[in-house]
């Protein structure tokens, strides 16, 4: 806007930093203070350079769509661009990354003591291909990003994770890169049929909207993005990673994971996945629907019943992202908004349920719900934020998770009523594990006589937390400072989906068939205008672009 | 103005929940109390305000911002006083005031953290209250809603290390948000349906509406809703926490479980009175379900031992009559009886409070008697509320209960009526059955506790240390030790509570015994949406009065005179007869109560059990969805099913590749041999083709 490329700074400050902590000399762990206070000083820079895109941010509905637009050609023969710009959806979640990773780091600084610069320099590195997966709007360099962002993850959790870290790495790398390697064919496929369109390859996200896409070939790009996204959302059943990698992760790691990573998936669900492949995303809409509202139930139950505060956290975060999906899955504007901001207040509130089990779990080296009783006798400043962020969690209407619960609701139930009934019920549950290990926790009598001597919390911690619990409340309270900015990009994103009208091509030209009636499977709001004049390609003949002989 | 009334208490809370732990008790307890005062005096002046309007346009509205806007989706964070909720907040105000000040007095014994921890949470109590009847929207409402919940939950939870404290806070919230996942619903429903979340505005689109004579959406609206009410409001199936809430500090027990909160639940159907007029299916239910939770609560109430759970059996009770008016369309009437409800169980409950403090914790009414001369504050007050709630003429109680059973009659329900009054009669033998026990009679105080107890809550009373007052020691009294009646605050509180038992149902003296029944027309309007001008208005005293608002007509009520005169009277004997009961059997002929209890061991004991339903309730939905969850769900599937799969896939791939790697052995032989192999097989295709 004023010059500067601010959002490039963002992205490239966190790299800049890493750079730096390279020229530390730190085998001896002796220089680990300066270490930690370079990372934190970085993420704070970058934190306050997000926050400067969001005051130079235009929200008006006149306003383009994305700003602070970078351009550079980088391999021009493919058309891959760096291409960076944000809407308003992507300024939120660039803020809530600005604002948790100085609050990871922070959590790390007692839990995390070996090793203390390659800890830092992968957690500035997680932190710079986050924003850039949220800025990216050239999508083969989303893809670089979005796979780049589990390599500093794997790192974290295998290196300064709990006892079975290795199994939790591993699982969560081939997991989620199961996902995205079937993105990463999608997305050359795409850049393929802009090229039998055009004539040329593109990986802009912007000339790949306009595109019409035979249904059939739809149906599997859509499969292959949709896939990688809901691995890393996750949801239900392909949620299994995410427990062990939590449980197994160090505080900072599950922070990031659980308040930015996961967001990821819903991000690309509502850039990539629905606007690009709009038919195909309707018609499996009902079964993403129906797949989170199982999440939601299954996730809380599931968590009701751990004995380890970390993974019922964990599961809670299953339950909470299904509704996210399920606000996806409905994709009006209501819902939309929903469940972007469900987001940003998951981000927020399980960031803070991870710190204070950590906080926890750094007193007493256990995480086991057990272990634990009548902390609110020793604790009771620790006990009114932990008591803060359960109520942010479960919805509390005033505290920032009712606001997406409750636009999530109100956009699905406009859409169908019935995925309503069944998400509505994460409302009781909710409160039933999480008060539960409330009590268990923190009320009763201390039992144990380990607990007797626990310090409440520090003036670190108390940075921590102190900003998270007021960013719950006050996310709660004036929700529109969040929703304002977002409600143009996400007004565009459904108008896109939506004004597809009606089906005219020929039905079942790939390998699926559309339901006969357009009642069944598809949402009759929104339909597809098919453009004729392109080539219909059978999924099975496309080419490998890079035997095309450019090399 | 307006907002001041809930953001007072709130300023409170934030102090006390800052630096309560720092502040000395005066401050603390002055501060929290101070407060509620001056938000009950503006809440004066607002309703005097109020009270000059021409009566259809008495609605005053301050929207304090935007609140949450989605699309066409848009809300404010809104107020609105009309008549309704003036009621309401005087009630909230002027009993929160007086409990605030017994408070002082009450919690005096706990430590300056504790005792302001306890000022912070009934500030926020109040703020959350005041928001939730002053809310002019359907969510803002809401807030409120799950904000009392919230802290409810806090103060049932206030004696944190008691087990059952922390189980029955729990317990209060889960069963809450039980209700609260039909309220949602039910609100989701009305943003589709009304396209708006505002009370007037809804109001005035379902009037225009055609009543539901078969089950349509406005019925299912507000049966929604009306679920969300029988959490809050603990009717049938949700009461259940209610009882289990006393394990809370007794002025909590007075203000939350008594007098406010749990009748918000009434609240709300009131002020969606026109969209239940609507849904006359939705009204036979809640009639139904009123009468039949106030019969129900009455019969455990006879043969509780705890002090406290007598009458949180009697506030079940008594709401239920409430609901029972809403359900037969008598918003008035159950808007009155919620008054004379919050004044003489309010005062009641910290009767009650005043009889345990002397006590030093003891609940249970078996071990007390003859307090009479030892607490006479508190006896008279005591007692003047009992007789208030039992009905007898002239009372508050007497005038509330009496024109819900009249409307009940009017409308031709019978057997509801029915109910009703044998409810009456329950509740005049249950309460006098507790003044006997606790007050008259011999002093059963001193002695210790005899042998073990079957059932009930006694021996939680008598294995751990008094529940309340933790830090104080509780020395057994024995004949002759000097007992405290009420200090001062409390004292205060009782004697205003018992002169509002009294005079508070001269507002509604029925047209039959010569009065106007003011409430009743003082309310008429709010539930009419009398207000036609689109609530729009955003600066304060702003009321449109439209030609077709006309205030509602009176016809009818005159002409019934007799007819309630001789309900009147019917009703007046069972109160007597109900007391006379309560005397003869727990005064004069002691024996027969425990020889019935004998006689009727089976009944007596599934009364005494609350008809086993807490079991019920945990034998078919607690314990299956644990053990479902536990074993089906994680242990199950997650574990055994999808990582198996996911864990299998792994050692799939590792298990081909190792046969796979056997292969490439680097011997030259093994691979000529695969090759001719390969050859040999396709020759064989190809001949065989």
């Amino acid at each position: 806007m004023n010059g500067l490329p601010l959002l490039s700074i963002a992205i490239l400050l966190p790299i800049v930093g890493s750079l730096a902590l390279l020229f530390v000399s730190n085998r001896d762990g002796s220089k680990d203070g300066l270490v930690r206070n370079i990372t934190l000083a970085t993420s704070l820079v970058t934190f306050a350079v997000t926050l400067l895109l969001w005051a130079g941010f235009d929200p008006s509905a006149g306003a383009p769509a994305f700003q602070f637009v970078e351009r550079h050609p980088w391999i021009p023969a493919f058309g891959i661009d760096y291409y960076v710009g944000i809407d308003g959806l992507s300024l939120m979640l660039l803020v809530l990354t600005g604002f948790l990773t100085p609050i990871a780091l922070l959590s790390s600084w007692e839990s995390v003591e070996k090793h203390v610069k390659e800890f830092s320099i992968f957690m500035l590195l997680l932190e710079a291909s986050m924003l850039g997966v949220f800025s990216a709007l050239d999508i083969f360099l989303f893809y670089i990003f979005w796979d780049f962002v589990l390599i500093p993850m794997y790192f974290l959790i295998g290196i300064w994770g709990y006892d079975q870290r290795i199994y939790a790495a591993v699982k969560f790398i081939l997991y989620t890169m199961a996902g995205s390697v079937l993105m990463l064919v999608a997305i050359i496929g795409l850049s393929w049929l802009h090229q039998s369109a055009t004539g040329e390859y593109s990986f802009d996200l912007l000339k790949l909207y306009e595109l019409t896409i035979p249904e059939g070939t739809q149906y599997w790009f859509f499969l292959a993005f949709a896939l990688a996204f809901i691995i890393k959302v996750p949801l239900f059943p392909f949620h299994t990673w995410l427990p062990d990698a939590h449980v197994q992760a160090p505080t900072p790691g599950s922070v990031i994971l659980a308040g930015v990573m996961l967001k990821m998936g819903g991000y690309g669900l509502i850039r990539l996945a629905f606007p690009l492949f709009p038919e195909a995303a309707l018609y499996f809409a009902p079964l993403l629907a129906t797949l989170s509202v199982i999440a939601i139930v299954y996730g809380a139950l599931v968590a009701m019943v751990q004995p380890d505060m970390k993974k019922l956290v964990a599961y809670s975060s299953v339950s909470h992202m299904g509704f996210v999906v399920l606000g996806i899955a409905a994709f009006n504007v209501q819902a939309i908004q929903g469940a972007s901001y469900q987001m940003l207040a998951h981000g927020v509130s399980t960031g803070g349920l991870f710190c204070i089990v950590g906080m926890l779990s750094d007193r007493r080296h256990t995480r086991l719900i057990t272990e634990f009783g009548g902390l609110k006798s020793v604790m009771p400043r620790l006990t009114a934020v932990m008591l803060i962020l359960t109520l942010s969690s479960i919805g509390l209407p005033g505290m920032n998770g009712f606001i997406g619960e409750f636009l999530i609701m109100l956009g699905a139930f406009k859409w169908d009523p019935r995925f309503v009934v069944v998400a509505a019920l994460g409302v009781i549950l909710s409160a039933v594990y999480m008060l539960w290990m409330f009590q268990r926790v923190f009320y009763g009598k201390i039992t144990n006589s380990h607990n007797a001597g626990l310090k409440d919390l520090s003036l670190r911690e108390w940075a921590i937390i102190g900003p998270l619990a007021a960013a719950a409340i006050g996310m709660g309270v004036v929700p529109n400072v969040f929703l304002k900015p977002m409600e143009p990009a996400i007004q565009r994103l459904v108008d896109r989906v939506q004004s597809r009208q009606p089906l005219t091509a020929e039905k079942g030209s790939g390998i699926f068939s559309l339901p006969d009636d357009g009642k069944t499977g598809v949402n009759p709001q929104v339909r597809l205008i098919s453009n004729p004049e392109l080539p219909r390609v059978p999924v099975e003949k496309i080419p490998d672009p890079f035997s095309g002989g450019q090399r | 103005m307006l907002a001041l009334i809930p953001l007072l208490p709130f300023a409170g809370f934030l102090v006390n929940a800052t630096m309560g732990r720092r502040l000395p008790k005066t401050v603390t307890g002055g501060l929290a109390s101070a407060v509620m005062v001056v938000s009950f005096l503006i809440a004066v002046t607002q309703v005097w305000a109020l009270a000059a309007m021409p009566p259809e346009s008495r609605q005053v509205n301050q929207v304090l911002f935007t609140w949450i806007t989605a699309g066409d989706f848009s809300l404010d964070l809104a107020f609105r006083l009309d008549a309704l909720s003036a009621v309401m907040i005087l009630v909230i105000t002027g009993i929160g005031s007086l409990i605030h000040i017994y408070s002082t007095a009450y919690m005096s014994h706990e430590t300056d953290a504790d005792f302001g921890r306890f000022f912070s949470y009934l500030n926020l109590f109040c703020f959350f209250m005041l928001m939730l009847v002053l809310g002019s929207n359907v969510l803002v409402m809401f807030v409120g809603w799950e904000g009392v919940g919230l802290c409810s939950y806090l103060l049932i939870g206030f004696y944190y290390e008691k087990q059952a404290a922390a189980d029955a806070a729990k317990k209060a919230f889960v069963v809450n948000r039980i209700g609260d996942f039909a309220f949602i619903l039910g609100a989701l429903l009305l943003v589709v349906t009304f396209n708006s979340l505002d009370f007037t505005t809804i109001a005035l689109a379902a009037k225009a509406m055609p009543v539901e004579v078969t089950f349509g959406t406005l019925s299912l609206i507000t049966l929604l809703l009306f679920v969300g009410a029988t959490g809050k409001s603990a009717q049938i199936p949700l009461y259940v926490w209610l009882p289990d809430a006393m394990e809370g500090p007794t002025p909590v027990s007075a203000l939350i479980h008594a007098a406010t909160m749990v009748t918000a639940g009434v609240y709300m159907i009131g002020r969606n009175a026109v969209l239940f007029e609507h849904a006359p299916i939705t009204l036979g239910i809640v009639a139904v379900v009123g009468a039949a939770t106030a019969l129900m609560a009455g019969t455990i109430g006879l043969v509780q031992n705890d002090i406290k759970r007598v009458l949180a059996y009697s506030t079940v009770s008594q709401l239920g009559y409430m609901f029972l008016a809403m359900g037969m369309g008598a918003f008035g009437a159950g808007i009155f009886h919620l008054m004379t409800h919050a004044f003489f169980k309010a005062c009641l409950f910290l009767g009650s409070g005043a009889v345990i403090h002397a006590l030093h914790g003891e609940q249970d009414i078996r071990k007390m008697g003859g307090l009479k001369k030892h607490i006479p504050v508190t006896y008279w007050t005591f007692v003047i509320a009992s007789v208030a709630i039992a009905g007898v003429p002239g009372l508050a109680g007497f005038f509330s209960k009496d024109e819900i059973l009249f409307e009940t009659f009017l409308h031709g329900h019978q057997i509801l009526w029915g109910v009703g009054v044998l409810t009456s009669l329950l509740t005049a033998t249950y309460m006098f059955r507790l003044v006997h026990l606790t007050f008259h009679g011999d002093e059963r105080f001193g002695a210790v506790a005899d042998g073990h107890d079957a059932h009930g809550h006694a021996p939680q009373h008598l294995s751990t240390p008094a529940p309340e007052h933790l830090s104080t020691p509780a020395p057994q009294h024995s004949h002759g030790v000097h007992l405290h009646d009420a200090p001062a605050p409390m004292a205060f509180a009782l004697i205003v509570l018992a002169i509002g038992s009294i005079l508070a149902g001269y507002v509604g003296v029925p047209h039959a015994l010569g009065g106007h029944n003011n409430l009743g027309a003082w309310l008429e309007p709010a539930f009419q949406a009398t207000n036609c001008g689109q609530p729009v208005a955003t600066g304060e005293l702003a009321g449109i009065a439209l030609e077709d608002c006309l205030p509602g007509e009176e016809a009818g009520v005159e002409d019934h005179a007799a007819l309630e005169l001789s309900l009147m009277a019917v009703s007046s004997l069972v109160a007597f007869a109900g007391i006379g009961l309560a005397s003869f059997l727990w005064l004069k002929r002691k024996d027969i109560p425990a020889q019935m209890a004998t006689q009727f061991a089976g009944v007596h004991k599934l009364l005494l059990n609350k008809y086993y339903v807490d079991e019920v309730y945990d034998a078919t939905i607690v314990q299956p969805i644990k053990v479902v969850s536990q074993e089906g769900l994680w242990r199950g599937f997650d574990v055994k099913i999808v990582d198996g799969a996911v864990n299998g896939a792994g050692y799939f791939v590792s298990g081909v590749s190792i046969v796979l790697r056997l292969l490439q052995n680097g011997s030259v032989k093994t691979y000529a041999a695969s090759i001719f192999a390969g050859a040999v097989v396709i020759l064989a295709f190809y001949l065989w083709r």
